[in-house]
């Protein structure tokens, strides 16, 4: 329809004042539809956020207890908690992000200050961009592979390190965008007061983008602590209380999905109490990291 | 933009000839962190191929064909599971595609200041919330309202009109492969909008202020100035959008209704290959072939992803236009 509109408007030599009105009705029309139905997307958006929020409210908070940080996962009806699941979830998150961070910190650096130009650093580049989307359950069945089976066992550590491998790509791509908006003159300064390479970079450069990276990492943790399948053959879950990082552990994300799709009404009852947990957390994270953001950008 | 900042380096790099040790080593440790990511990927890719290898072996290419999955006679096939991942996937990204474009659309036009911050941001968080959240509010609030509000209508409307109709039969039972599609388009809009807003800010102000001069529209605008503009992006927006469809696991893996048959019904259940590892996984031991299929499917899934992510990079990279 809007086709037709514009070709009518370019043949308009004739200047009939009613078709010229007619015309120009028509082009008001369709702009107005077009931007009702944005205005409908963007509602239809947003209500989904709502829809999802409102229902973790309505079905966890009724069962948001002491005893969910006080006690462990039981057998149903025996008013357990989910306090191992939390640990656990703060232990994995925690060994994903000390073992991710750096070794994504030095990829980026590398892109950002080394690779200018080369093919090993677009290919760099290119790998960690795929790894930013690749399917999270892959890297679960890859440290299968490569940790749980030859070792013969689940365990903590192994599902710290599934994680790692989902932060390596986002420190990376956060780091590397925020070196390359360090402006010259900084670096010019550290240059021409006798720093070499390495100083500069870890003393002006990194520092200078410390925010930005920050943010990063932040956003990092929200997205590791919210995953649930590079657990399921990792850490595997553990309805005990267990610290140990060579035994099976508990994760929140895991226990929820365990507890979900179980038959006892309590236990589903505190996958929602979890599932509450979870999505407040990993909100609460990213509005703080986009603040932290913010006098940059 | 990032070009003509990266470009200092080079005096840098004549700099640090006069100096030490400290760069010669930190250069090293920065090149094999890249290094390592490079390695990272190909291990991934290698260790879904060893363990996939006895599947492949017993089975050749009809593994991709062979829609039979039987434990029992230990005969596997994957072409159940990559269909439904590319059925739900591309579907996801039919109904994903038109909503993420209006939010864009209203983000960068037409909603005033002030208010497209706090939007976008709430776009943004419904990136954030993991898909295990995703899977149970689809279990618990879509399966019933699809069950009992929408496929039944549809099923009396539609299953009779003959080729389409195949399409809506079977049981109204809410699960199946367009709940998750649904889900799946709920999860990738964030994504998908945010990279059509972000790359519908890179056309230049210039442009779109003649457009306007002339007495366009704001959607003449959008259409005649920016779409054009944009167009390759776009599209690698909606790549990446599909890369995160195809592997999407727990959302799915909730709705999907796990059934490793062929159906014709977009109402019929059945199995992403991410739902299929996710789901047969427990049950399968160390070394067997099952377990290997199940390795199998997923090195098919990383190659999809690949080519889907790397044509999207592609794409998205800046000056592809």
């Amino acid at each position: 329809m809007s086709a037709t509109t514009s070709e009518g408007e370019m043949a308009g030599p004739k200047r009939d004042p009613q078709v010229a009105d007619m015309l120009s009705r028509r082009r008001q029309r369709s702009n107005w539809i077009v931007k009702a139905l944005c205005i409908l997307a963007t509602t239809i958006g947003l209500a989904f956020l709502a829809l999802i929020l409102v229902t973790l409210f309505w079905l966890g908070f009724g069962g948001l207890q002491w005893t969910v940080f006080t006690e462990a996962t039981k057998p149903p009806g025996s008013h357990g908690g989910l306090i191992n699941a939390i640990v656990g979830s703060l232990i994995q998150t925690a060994i994903g992000t000390a073992v991710g961070t750096p070794i994504g910190i030095m990829v980026g650096v590398y892109l950002a200050e080394y690779s200018l130009g080369t093919r090993l650093g677009n290919a760099v580049r290119f790998v960690s961009d795929v790894l930013l989307s690749a399917p999270s359950i892959l890297i679960g069945l890859f440290i299968y592979q490569v940790l749980v089976n030859p070792f013969d066992g689940f365990s903590g550590i192994a599902g710290g390190l599934a994680l790692a491998v989902i932060v390596i790509p986002i420190v990376v791509r956060t780091t590397e965008d925020m070196l390359r908006l360090i402006p010259v003159a900084l670096r010019e300064a550290a240059v021409a007061l006798g720093a070499p390479k390495w100083k500069s970079i870890v003393l002006v450069c990194l520092r200078a983008a410390l925010d930005g990276i920050a943010t990063g990492v932040l956003l990092a943790v929200a997205r590791i602590a919210g995953e649930t399948a590079p657990l399921l053959f990792t850490s595997l879950g553990n309805l005990n209380w267990s610290l140990s990082l060579a035994q099976p552990m508990s994760s929140l994300p895991v226990t929820i999905y365990q507890y979900a799709g179980s038959a006892f009404e309590d236990w589903v009852q505190l996958a929602w109490v979890g599932a509450l947990l979870i999505t407040l957390g990993v909100l609460a994270l990213n509005i703080v990291a986009r603040v932290l953001l913010r006098p940059r950008a | 933009m990032s070009h003509s900042l990266a470009s200092p380096a080079k005096p840098l790099a004549s700099a640090s000839r006069t100096s030490s040790v400290g760069d010669v080593v930190f250069a090293a440790i920065a090149k094999a962190a890249g290094v390592f990511v490079l390695l990272l990927l190909g291990a991934i890719i290698v260790s879904l191929f060893i363990g996939g290898w006895p599947t492949f072996r017993a089975f050749g290419m009809g593994f991709l064909f062979n829609a039979d999955w039987d434990p029992v006679q230990n005969v596997f096939g994957g072409a159940v599971p990559i269909y439904g991942t590319l059925v739900t996937a591309v579907l996801a990204i039919v109904m994903a595609v038109p909503l993420a474009f209006g939010i864009a659309f209203y983000l960068t036009e037409l909603a005033p200041s002030w208010f497209r911050r706090p939007v976008g941001t709430a776009i943004e968080l419904l990136a954030a919330v993991p898909s295990i959240i995703y899977g149970m509010w689809g279990f618990f609030m879509i399966v019933p309202f699809m069950a009992e509000w929408v496929q039944p209508p549809l099923i009396d409307a539609l299953s009779d009109i003959p080729v389409v109709g195949a399409l809506f039969k079977g049981p109204p039972f809410g699960t199946g492969i367009f709940t998750a599609s649904l889900i799946l388009a709920v999860m990738i809009l964030p994504f998908i909008a945010a990279t059509m807003r972000d790359v519908f800010q890179t056309v230049p102000a210039v442009y779109k202020e003649s457009a306007y001069g002339l007495g366009c529209t704001t959607w003449e605008v959008m259409r005649s100035i920016v779409i054009p503009y944009t167009r390759v992006s776009v599209v690698g927006g909606i790549m990446l959008g599909l890369g995160r469809a195809l592997g999407e696991t727990m959302a799915v893996t909730f709705v999907i209704g796990n059934t490793n048959r062929l159906s014709t019904s977009l109402f019929g259940p059945g199995n992403t290959i991410a739902s299929i590892v996710a789901l047969e996984f427990p049950e399968s031991q160390a070394g067997s072939l099952k377990l290997s299929s199940l390795l199998a499917l997923g090195f098919i899934l990383f190659v999809i992803s690949f080519i889907v992510l790397a044509i999207s990079r592609t794409l998205l990279r800046p000056g592809a236009k």
